[in-house]
């Protein structure tokens, strides 16, 4: 037993590896839809007035977020975690049936509750703050999720025969306990209904903080929500994923520990730059401006390890594009931890702040670094989990270089409207007035937004010829033998 | 000792709580206190404003609109006084937003009008040439929603001790009291009330039709909320 590989058992793995695809596919094309509204109004009506109220922007995009945030991203992170976590612990789901069980309920449960969230939000029920929109009920319904995860987690440590945690162990045992906290306390909420003696909306609340406080307590967790959510599982990934699909061993234990514990750290202080400028206390901005510079540095530990560890074989990074995906996933990491910390200089905050560079940010750091690290962990599951070779390498060539050019398109055409338009706001003429009126900052956004557009159309046309691609492998690839499947994946032509 | 929590599966868990718990315990617990007193001038919002808070809320008007005017002197220029902690303290949620793809809000009802907002909210490119914002047509037909409101009047006010039926500071050193009603039937009647002065203001037959006929369109709540803003 001991010296035959264990027979590893995926059953949820694949099911949420389905919801990873699916959601991003939707929340994608919301994001392309939207795109197209801010550039062209029209579009708003793209079902006709009749159905408007349903597909204008503004309820358009918190769907957009939460789809691509709660759907794709955390449906990634069950989606490795139900496959990293079981061959880093040496202990297979199908030892323990409880675990199958609880794994598979979790499942069911999370499409119930993404349901329940389209529904909720096409119908304008929100309370409005970002990344919580999400009303009682629903916010119930994904604490059980998360903690039938914990459960998963915990459990699966529990019977492990590996001692020692491996590093992507760590990460999404802090992506648990970290979200698990801020997305509790943010949602402290008192149901008026009950409150009231049953009068309105059974589902409505308001919320447990005011204004300046309530500000603080939701950046606290908007920040943070980026933190477990966009930065530490996606590390746990590409700990995991770039060893094995390269064969090289982590550069360094010691620079691994250090970025562990410095992001744990430091970024839970740096919530306060979301509000520079705002009516919380100076010292906790300045803390926020601080702290985010701070972060650069346990932020470049990681990449910087990822990338040392293919120090000797770059020649891998021109040959395999699954090795192309993630180098360019980690890189883009950098950028967007060196762009964030400047935007968090509050004389570049002044500037940047409600404007479009802020979009730009986000989705350099979403588009380059978390898609990319996610479908990469995709492809390097499938031949493992279907037992088959990845359908077509040119394909995945063909489709690296689409959403590269859909990235770049859409963050250089964002940073350009950001500051224009930040610029353009803060003009004043020879007078001492204002020389533009807001409208003329609006409609000198136009080409920028066209630009946007056309980048992020290419970039869901790459994600179909991904989920394209897997769902060839899963039907057609060549079947494959355990000993093909021991670094590099194989790939069909 | 990082070699035994590695091991430890629990304790490393406890770790990783206390030091990612930490930031939070020192930042946001102390300034509770101090941050939630209004500023004089700053009242609770009358059911109607709230209704047509909650359809501002509903709409996602914050995905575009900011509240939340800088201490610089450009916005102060183009919107008026900045923002006070103060004046935030009846907001729940808070509404600053993130993304100023229109124009900030917290004090449009100083330089906009009733029926500026009709014109513009039925379609906003005709008002202001170039505009990208969508028209919010339904509005005008949907029927708002008292109810919620007034059962989230009665929730702050049991719950967090909201001054209705209190006197409250004017900046010109008079006090006004802003009434909850003691019953449903009676919050609507103050609403309707209250709607009929805007939709006096008004000239879409739609609304004035449903106003006579004792309800609410979502439209006129909103634009009790906007007029509000100042
Ligand atoms: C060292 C790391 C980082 C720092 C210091 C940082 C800093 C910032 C700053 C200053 C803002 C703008 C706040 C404002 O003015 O509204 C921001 C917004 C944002 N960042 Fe980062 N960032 C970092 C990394 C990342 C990464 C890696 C991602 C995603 C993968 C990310 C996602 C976001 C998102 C989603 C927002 C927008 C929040 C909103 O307005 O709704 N950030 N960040
Ligand atoms: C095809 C790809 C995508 C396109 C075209 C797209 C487009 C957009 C647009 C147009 C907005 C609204 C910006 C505004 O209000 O001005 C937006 C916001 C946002 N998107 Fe995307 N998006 C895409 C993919 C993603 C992905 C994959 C993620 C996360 C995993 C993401 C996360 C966000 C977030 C967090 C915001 C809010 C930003 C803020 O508040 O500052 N997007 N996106």
């Amino acid at each position: 037993m001991e010296n035959r590989p264990l027979e590893y058992d995926y059953t949820v793995a694949k099911l949420f590896m389905f919801t990873t695809i699916v959601l991003g596919i939707v929340g994608m094309l919301v994001g392309v839809i939207l795109a197209f509204q801010l550039a062209f109004p029209e579009v708003n009506l793209l079902l006709g007035e009749g159905l408007a109220e349903y597909t204008n922007f503004s309820r358009l995009r918190p769907l957009h977020t939460d789809a691509v945030i709660f759907g794709f991203t955390v449906s990634g992170i069950f989606a490795t975690w139900y496959y990293i976590g079981q061959r880093v612990l040496k202990v297979s789901m199908a030892e323990s049936p409880l675990l199958m069980a609880l794994g598979k309920l979790q499942f069911t449960l999370y499409v119930v509750t993404v349901a329940a969230v389209v529904v909720s939000l096409l119908a304008g029920v929100t309370t409005s703050k970002e990344y919580a929109e999400f009303e009682w009920p629903i916010d119930i319904a994904i604490v059980v999720v998360w903690v039938l995860w914990g459960i998963n987690i915990f459990g699966l440590i529990g019977i492990r025969r590996e001692k020692s945690l491996y590093i992507s162990v760590w990460y999404y045992i802090a992506t648990f306990l970290g979200v698990a906290m801020l997305y509790l306390f943010n949602n402290m909420a008192v149901p008026t209904y009950f409150a009231s003696g049953g009068i309105g909306d059974w589902y409505h609340s308001v919320s447990m903080y005011a204004g300046t406080n309530d500000a603080l307590v939701q950046w606290w967790y908007g920040h943070n929500a980026v933190a477990f959510g966009f930065t530490v599982p996606i590390v746990a990934m590409i700990y995991y994923f770039l060893p094995k699909e390269s064969g090289q061993a982590v550069y360094s234990y010691k620079l691994s520990l250090l970025s562990f514990w410095g992001l744990m750290f430091v970024y839970l202080w740096a919530g306060g730059h979301h509000l520079l400028f705002s009516t919380v206390p100076d010292w906790m901005q300045t803390m926020g401006s601080v702290f985010s510079v701070v972060l650069i540095l346990p932020s470049w530990g990681s990449a910087i390890n990822m990338l040392l560890t293919m120090k000797g074989e770059w020649q891998q990074v021109a040959s395999s594009p699954l090795i192309k995906f993630m180098i360019l996933a980690s890189t883009f990491y950098m950028f967007s931890t060196l762009e964030g910390p400047i935007q968090a200089i509050k004389s570049v905050n002044a500037i940047a702040h409600f404007t479009d560079w802020i979009v730009g940010h986000v989705h350099d750091g979403v588009l380059g670094w978390v898609v990319f690290m996610i479908m990469a962990s995709l492809f390097h599951m499938a031949p493992r989990v279907f037992k088959r070779e990845i359908y077509s390498k040119s394909m995945m060539n063909t489709q690296f270089w689409i959403q590269t050019l859909g990235v770049i398109l859409y963050f250089t055409s964002m940073w350009i409207a950001g500051i224009t338009q930040g610029m353009m706001w803060r003009a004043h003429d020879e007078f001492g007035n204002l020389a533009y009126s807001f409208i003329d900052t609006v409609t000198v956004l136009h080409p920028y937004y066209t630009i946007r557009a056309i980048g992020g159309l290419l970039y869901l046309i790459g994600f179909f010829m991904f989920a394209y691609n897997i769902y060839k492998t899963m039907t057609v690839g060549r079947r494959v033998e355990e000993n093909e499947l021991q670094t590099a994946s194989p790939m069909g032509a | 000792m990082f070699h035994w929590l590695e091991k430890n599966p629990f304790f490393f868990a406890v770790a990783v709580f206390v030091t990612i718990a930490f930031a939070g315990l020192v930042e946001i617990l102390p300034n509770f206190a101090q941050a939630s007193s209004p500023t004089v001038g700053t009242k609770p919002y009358s059911t109607l404003e709230l209704t047509g808070r909650h359809v501002y809320i509903k709409n996602s008007c914050n995905a575009c609109h900011s509240q939340l005017v800088r201490p610089f002197k450009s916005e102060t220029d183009r919107y008026g006084n900045y923002s006070l902690s103060g004046e935030y303290a009846y907001d729940r949620p808070f509404l600053w937003g993130s993304k100023r793809t229109g124009p900030d809000l917290h004090r449009v009802g100083n330089y906009r009008t009733t029926d500026w907002h009709e014109n513009h909210m039925w379609d906003p490119a005709a008002v202001v040439p170039g505009s990208i914002m969508p028209a919010y047509r339904w509005m005008f037909v949907n029927e708002a929603d008292v109810d919620t409101a007034y059962a989230e009047q009665i929730t702050i006010k049991n719950v967090f001790n909201v001054p209705y039926n209190k006197p409250v500071p004017m900046k010109d050193g008079s006090t006004v009291t802003v009434t909850l009603e003691d019953s449903l039937e009676g919050a609507h009647a103050a609403a309707l009330a209250e709607a009929k002065i805007i939709a006096a203001d008004m000239k879409n037959q739609d609304v004035k039709d449903a106003i006579a006929a004792g309800k609410i369109p979502e439209i006129v709540a909103l634009i009790a909320y906007m007029n509000r803003l100042k």
